[in-house]
């Protein structure tokens, strides 16, 4: 590039200097700033001075100022269910709420909700875009109403809170069922049989119990405990059922499965440990333990559908 | 101390360009007439695409989609341009390089912009000498008239061009109609509106000081210079003679009488500097100011013809050809660049070339990592996500493999129709039987998702872990 130096000796006084020199000759080019550069400045302080009066600036005292910016959006009030424009004051949280309620997003949000709203379990089931509306929204509502004892996932905890995603379903895996238990909640029971039978019989019954899910062999013991479960002594076909499998229109489990709610017989190593753990449960039965509540008032049939879709789901289909 | 000298801030200077005839000149508005062509009229072209917007170059940000005649860009190949961007800089590079600023001189949009808001002051206001009458004249009845009528012409044209940017990003009959009526989105006026306001302000009003104040290309674009790089330059020794340049007069009329007299063959008349759009003198030597637009060897050339002496004395050349050495085009930078732009472009077009119609990807739902059956088996669930990147139906199928015994329960979606531009998120369940005494089965599962109708296309296999206890 050209030498600034020999710029100047041809056109002299082109690039100005300061006028200065240091050390004998040590002079300072000075290059002045454009006028307009100096008027964008001004601009710019100007334009500062705006934005604080629109927005919320300065902190005064406890408050500050709130500008006078605002933000429209309509309010869907919960208990008259009227709907009604209103006026906030600009900050992110208002253009956030009128965001969520006026987003191109929350239209296709509503269209679906009516499309679900409107449909018949087995037609949402077998509509793939209805069932990724569900799994996205009912991730949502499970996470609010239910993860708190099921779990995020549903996979509830051994002994207090059912897992939902497995193929086992204490009070019936069909949609209606689990809209049913939804609606009007569950509550588990078991009678306790401590002092029906006496203790021998108790591991008798236990080790027969076993042996239904092959988590014990066959025997003496069991053959023994198998009279009991299914004579008068003990009873325990009435709701167990005479296969063993459960009435689940009584939330009566399954025995033969592998799936244990409420005893945690996998967990145990040795057969007598296994017999203990479910003996407890036996000798003191299932009461005021096992409760899940009513939903009805709480949610709203909406969302009372999309969730029994939802948990439909985790569990799979039965 | 003279400091009451210094000035701290300068007015504009303002440069009165005189129009000038020529190759360089007929060149450069041929560019910009292609440019000009191209630019204003392509939001108009309609192109025949089922499904979809039949605008032949869309950029469609709400729908996130890119339309570009028959290619259609989703999100996720957005990367291409990153890959057209490193393309244009290292073509820049490589160009500049080579053959100097190239870019500033005969492509950059405010060249072009500039250009035409000069043809229209010419155009208007007359040549050089009128203009610079106007201007310092007083504010009567023709400057009036005159200047407004200049200010009218370029706002029409920055609103046009305002317009047509924003046509790019929206359906353009469907804009020009809702701009009219008051019912365009605000992005939409606002986009007009900034476009408009630059492009009267940049190729008006402030014109070379964007180069030279704004603009980092043309500043770092020197920095690639090298002794072999084409510049425009005046070549000094046969201007300038052994006693310097002087005005055709008396004994100093031909070639012979002036080289006699030690005179060179330059005849100061200044034409070189009145058609400089940035207002230098090219005699003064290369400087930043320069944008490269061949103006002044159009000019001088001009001159020369008109002597009957041999074009050139301002010339497309080199440092080194200044010099009496060698040119050398083909140096280890030039071929470097050249390379890398090569592979990058190369790289690109096989991206662009083998785009997969759809994609499909498969993520392990984590919570719970596995679920144990009533039968003792182990299940695993998946969420399955697909795109259909057509603008078409197409129906896409999905199946698992390598994991023994393994099914896939996805509710009968196994096989799903897909609609134009489609992308939906899907469940599936892998469960494996219950095995005795040990783990359930492998860790990996490979699903295998694949176009079965409305396209053709490799499958897409994606594997991924299948988590079972250790024992059971």
């Amino acid at each position: 590039m050209s030498d600034p130096k020999q710029n100047a000796q041809q056109k002299p006084g082109a690039v100005q200097t300061t006028g200065h020199a240091w050390d004998g000759d040590l002079q300072e080019y000075s290059n002045p700033l454009p006028r307009w550069w100096l008027w964008c400045f001004y601009g710019t302080v100007l334009f500062s001075v705006l934005y604080w009066i629109y927005y919320p600036s300065w902190p005064v005292g406890e408050s500050w100022l709130k500008g006078v910016g605002t933000v429209n959006y309509t309010v869907t009030d919960k208990k008259t269910n009227q709907v009604q424009e209103q006026e906030y004051r600009w900050n992110t949280r208002s253009l956030l709420a009128a965001d969520l309620t006026e987003a191109a997003n929350n239209e296709q949000r509503k269209a679906m909700l009516a499309k679900v709203k409107a449909a018949g379990y087995d037609q949402i089931v077998k509509d793939p875009k209805m069932m990724e509306f569900v799994r996205s929204v009912g991730k949502g509502l499970f996470g609010d109403n239910c993860a708190a004892c099921h779990g995020r996932g549903g996979q509830g905890v051994v002994g207090m809170y059912p897992n939902l995603t497995d193929n086992d379903w204490l009070w019936g895996g069909g949609m209606d069922r689990i809209h049913e238990t939804l609606v009007q909640g569950r509550k588990g029971f078991m009678p306790a049989f401590g002092a029906a039978l006496k203790p021998e019989q108790l591991d008798d019954v236990a080790e027969y119990v076993l042996t239904l899910s092959n988590e014990a062999k066959p025997g003496e013991a069991a053959d023994r405990g198998k009279e009991i479960f299914h004579g008068p002594v003990g009873g325990c076909y009435y709701c167990h059922g005479a296969d063993g499998k459960g009435i689940p229109s009584q939330g009566a489990a399954n025995l033969t499965d592998k799936i244990w709610a409420i005893a945690d017989v996998p967990a145990q190593k040795t057969l007598q440990d296994k017999k203990a753990v479910l003996k407890t449960f036996i000798t003191n039965g299932v009461n005021n333990t096992r409760i899940m509540p009513a939903w009805k008032g709480r949610l709203n049939d909406d969302d009372i559908k999309l969730l029994a879709v939802y948990v439909h789901q985790l569990g799979g289909a039965q | 101390m003279s400091e009451d000298t210094v000035q701290l801030y300068q007015k504009r200077i303002p440069i009165y360009p005189r129009s000038v005839k020529g190759r360089f000149r007929n060149l450069k508005t041929g560019i910009m007439a292609l440019a000009y062509v191209v630019y204003f009229l392509l939001p108009w072209l309609r192109w025949d695409r089922p499904n979809a917007p039949d605008q032949a170059v869309l950029y469609d940000l709400p729908g996130r989609h890119f339309y570009i005649f028959g290619l259609t860009i989703q999100v996720q190949d957005i990367f291409w341009l990153a890959g057209v961007l490193i393309i244009f800089a290292i073509l820049l590079f490589f160009v500049t390089g080579l053959a100097g600023r190239v870019w500033c001189g005969y492509f950059c949009f405010q060249t072009l912009w500039t250009d035409l808001y000069m043809m229209i002051e010419h155009w208007v206001q007359g040549e050089r000498p009128a203009r610079m009458r106007l201007d310092k004249g007083p504010w009567n009845r023709e400057k009036i008239v005159k200047r407004g009528a200049t200010y009218g012409l370029w706002l029409l044209v920055a609103l046009w061009t305002g317009v047509s940017f924003t046509a790019y990003w929206v359906d353009a009959p469907t804009l020009v109609v809702e701009l009219l009526t008051g019912r365009a989105p605000y992005a939409a006026y606002f986009t007009t509106f900034f476009l408009t306001a630059t492009t009267f302000v940049m190729a008006g009003l402030a014109r070379e000081q964007v180069c030279v104040y704004m603009c980092p290309y043309a500043r770092f674009q020197s920095a690639m210079f090298d002794h072999d790089t084409l510049i425009i330059s005046y070549e000094q020794q046969r201007g300038e003679g052994t006693k310097g340049r002087a005005k055709l007069g008396k004994g100093l009329k031909t070639r012979e009488e002036r080289q006699a007299q030690g005179v060179g063959d330059c005849i100061d008349c200044g034409y070189c500097v009145q058609v400089c759009p940035v207002g230098i003198d090219i005699r003064n030597g290369l400087q930043y100011q320069c944008i490269s637009c061949a103006l002044c060897i159009d000019a001088c050339d001009a001159i020369m013809d008109n002597q009957k002496w041999p074009r050139g004395l301002i010339r497309y050349t080199s440092e080194n050809a200044l010099n009496g050495r060698k040119t050398t085009l083909l140096k280890p930078k030039t071929v470097g660049y050249g390379v890398i732009l090569t592979a990058a472009t190369a790289l690109l077009m096989w991206s662009v070339l083998t785009r997969s119609p759809y994609t499909g990807t498969v993520e392990q739902i984590r919570q719970p990592l596995y679920t144990q059956l009533s039968d003792g088996g182990i299940r695993n669930t998946y969420e399955v996500k697909l795109n259909n990147k057509l603008t078409a139906p197409m129906s896409v199928g999905i199946r698992i493999e390598g994991l023994a015994g393994a099914t896939l329960d996805m509710d009968g979606m196994e096989r799903i129709e897909l609609t134009p531009q489609e992308r939906i998120k899907l469940l599936a369940r892998v469960q494996v039987p219950p095995v005795e005494g040990g783990k359930a089965a492998g860790d990996k599962v490979t699903f295998v998702i694949e176009a079965l109708a409305g396209a053709t296309a490799e499958p897409i296999r994606r594997e991924v872990p299948f988590y079972a206890p250790a024992s059971n």
